[in-house]
């Protein structure tokens, strides 16, 4: 089958139809923006301890998961909505959210591809993401959740004779409790911060990933998750270890429907990588972003971070936000085995009314530990972009060194780029070092590509694609040319 | 020598931020001429070049300029360039991180789909654009590294050659494309245009120095002064300038 990875919608048909008329160039097509018509088992809004129970029946989970969320949920009450973030938005009303929506179809978990719905086949296929493996795309495996559920894993056999788990997270808690609770909140607390507590208590579906000692994951993992019912939040919790020597590489992409009213979206991601392991986590995030005036779209609040529990173990982050109407993450690396080491590529681009505070922290506390933190913020429209990192290097972390590059780029002049760097270094023998730099599409860059022939739009994108290209090179191949056409659709109507 | 127009400026009137810079300016460029303007720093020249390829920020109040008899003016510049016209940029500009070979594979599909034709083949591409930039004494490298980004003043200039000669307009106007550059890249740069010189191409030379026309020698030369040509000559005006300056004739103007 050939290459063609989904999270960029098709736009073949739109460059038919070009016309020079800018105001049809305007109309940003997210052509993810359908809803699927499907009847859904899903709470009533609002949350109290009845509603976690229900979560956590309906999902048949052993006491000690149940009590863990109540847990969470007990501290979560009395947590402060954090404000420090360079973000503006109505207070969210968490009784106004449903916490639990999944296809009715779903209720018996299907054991095969043969018994799910093919109401939910048909909308992956829509999204470009072919469920059956003969159709799907060639070394990527992919576990679809659907609002509150993982609808099915692929490959998951081809996996298994290589000793790797792919599974729902909550296939993991029935299949491998003993995996599951010995990780789980290791990484990311169920106290750790205001949305990851409500995940810890709400979390429905994501992914689970073991990859054993030695073992080089033979495919590329994939996540795809779908939002589709209304008024209803998505909490994906997903956990990925890796054993000694393990390598894995792990992609995950999102959309949801066009609509007015705002959605919550708040996962969390924990990796673990043990002695000379190496994780490598990847995201092509196209959550719907609201249309120009900032009416509708994703809010976007998620934990991710990585533990480099084991020596010369690596963790890197590559990710690509063009969607969310808000977007709040920090995916980190805390670098706890010696001459372990942590990367963070970042691509983040908004436009129109879209808002983004995304960055990351590298934590240091073995010896010799390294970091790279590459940041590619792209402002357009009247959006608001920042970028906020941590580089910690503790006082055992002798020998640390990190290098952090954070370059903004302006196309227009009714957008902001904001960079918060922090540096807070024990270690007299460290190096740290940061750099800084914010440049415009300029007019001049703009009449250049114009005189050679080349129309405004493209022209953009190509500028743009050349800003970014050194996290684009960071991504699995499969994924890197569908993520340049996501930044051309995202970037529809930013000139002119 | 009188061939049909290629270009023709009519009676142009340009002011920038209000301040007339063009007054009145006409010019004819024929088919398979080469014409050369010179004239003191603030005539217009730049003003020119850049009106007629559709840069912002310049009014044309009056007047009229046509290529190959279609008007120019209304035309956005990327139109103009699928027209066959090509400006050579006096200080040419940087895109990091846009390979000059990206650049130039986009610039080189854009036109093919103008004309309806089908974009060339990565090899065809990689053969001709390498060709060229062996006989502009580029490197490989070179193509690789970003628009302009680091470039040194004559890697600028042969780089125009370059996309002019693998975009091959039909109208080419040269922004003091000699200007910055030692004798050796000059040489280099003058064979580029001479190699670009056909009977079915024009050019528009801008320049301040003889010496560009020792090794490109023009049809015509005309003097620019307070946003009009002032006198036109042959090749031996030029020479006459390098010898008396302009004062002669912008005293009169």
């Amino acid at each position: 089958m050939p290459g063609r990875f989904p999270l960029a919608p098709d736009r073949a048909d739109v460059a038919d139809n070009r016309t020079d008329d800018i105001d049809r160039l305007i109309e940003r097509p997210y052509r993810a923006g359908f809803v699927t018509d499907i009847d859904s088992d899903t709470l009533p809004p609002g949350l109290d301890e009845d509603v976690i129970r229900a979560i956590s029946m309906r999902k048949g989970e052993p006491d000690w998961l149940l009590d863990w969320r109540l847990g969470a949920y007990r501290h979560w009450r009395a947590m402060p909505q954090p404000a420090w973030a360079h973000l503006e938005f109505p207070a969210i009303d968490f009784d106004a959210i449903s916490y639990y929506s999944a296809p009715r179809s779903q209720a018996n978990r299907p054991k095969s591809l043969a018994e799910v719905d093919p109401q939910l086949l048909a909308t992956y296929e829509k999204l470009g993401i072919p469920l059956h493996e003969r159709a799907a795309l060639a070394g990527v495996a992919v576990d679809a959740v659907f609002d509150s559920v993982s609808i099915t894993t692929t490959f998951k056999d081809k996996l298994a004779d290589a000793g790797v788990v792919f599974c729902s997270f909550s296939e993991a808690v029935a299949a491998y409790p003993e995996l599951v609770r010995r990780y789980l909140g290791t990484v990311v607390p169920p106290r750790d911060n205001f949305y990851a507590t409500l995940n810890s208590a709400v979390f429905s579906d994501g992914s689970f990933v073991y990859v054993p000692a030695g073992v080089r994951c033979p495919m590329e993992l994939s996540t795809y998750f779908r939002i589709n019912a209304r008024n209803t939040g998505q909490f994906e919790r997903t956990l990925i270890v890796a054993e000694p020597g393990a390598y894995v590489s792990y992609l995950e992409g999102c959309t949801a429907p066009q609509r007015d009213e705002h959605q919550l979206h708040a996962a969390v991601v924990e990796l673990v990588a043990l002695d000379d392991a190496e994780i490598k986590y990847s995201t092509v995030q196209n959550w719907y972003p609201g249309d120009a005036e900032g009416r509708g779209g994703i809010y976007n609040f998620v934990t991710k971070r990585g533990a480099c529990i084991g020596r010369r173990s690596k963790i890197s982050w590559t990710q690509v936000e063009t969607g969310s109407a808000i977007t709040w993450k920090y995916p980190s690396v805390v670098l706890r085995g010696d001459d372990s080491i942590g990367e963070f590529h970042s691509v983040a681009l908004t436009n129109n009314r879209q808002q983004a505070d995304t960055g990351t922290k590298m934590i240091h506390l073995g010896r010799n530990t390294k970091s790279t933190i590459v940041s590619k913020g792209i402002s357009a429209g009247r959006s608001q972009n920042s970028y906020r990192g941590l580089v910690r290097i503790a006082p055992t972390a002798r020998g640390a060194r990190n290098h952090t590059q954070c370059d903004s780029l302006l196309i227009g002049d009714a957008c902001g780029a904001h960079t918060f760097p922090y540096i807070e270094s024990s270690q007299p023998s460290a190096v740290v070092e940061h750099e800084a730099t914010t440049s415009k599409v300029s007019d001049d860059q703009l009449f250049l590509c114009r005189s050679r022939g080349i129309d405004p739009e493209k022209a953009v994108s190509m500028i743009v694609n050349g800003f970014c290209k050194e996290v684009f090179r960071e991504l699995p191949m499969e994924f890197a040319v569908e993520a340049g056409k996501l930044l051309e659709v995202s970037l529809e109507g930013a000139v002119g | 020598m009188t061939s049909r127009p290629l270009l023709e400026i009519v009676d142009l009137h340009v002011t920038v931020a209000g301040k007339p810079i063009v007054n009145g300016l006409s010019l004819t460029i024929g088919i398979g001429e080469v014409h050369a303007l010179m004239g003191p720093n603030g005539s217009g020249k730049s003003t020119l070049t850049n009106v007629l390829a559709g840069r912002e920020g310049y009014e044309v109040v009056a007047g009229s300029a046509r290529l190959d008899g279609r008007d120019l003016l209304p035309l956005s510049p990327e139109a103009r360039a699928h027209l066959g016209l090509f400006l050579a940029f006096q200080y040419p500009i940087e895109i990091p991180g846009v390979s000059n070979m990206e650049f130039l594979k986009a610039a080189l599909d854009a036109r093919q789909q103008s004309l309806g034709s089908e974009p060339l083949s990565t090899i065809d591409f990689m053969k001709r654009v390498r060709g060229i930039a062996t006989e502009l004494d580029l490197s490989a490298e070179f193509l690789k590294r970003g628009v302009n980004e680091g470039f040194s003043g004559g890697e600028k200039k042969r780089n125009e050659i370059l996309q002019m000669l693998m975009l091959e307009p039909r109208m080419a106007l040269l922004d003091e494309t000699d200007s910055g550059l030692d004798i050796d890249a000059l040489k280099v740069v003058a064979a580029g245009v001479n190699r670009y010189r056909r009977e079915d191409r024009g050019i528009l030379l801008v320049t301040h120095y003889q010496r560009l026309l020792d090794h490109i020698v023009p049809d015509f030369v005309h003097v620019l002064a307070g946003g009009r040509i002032v006198r036109s000559g042959d090749a031996s005006l030029a020479r006459e300038l390098e010898a008396r300056g302009y004062g002669w004739l912008t005293d009169a103007a």
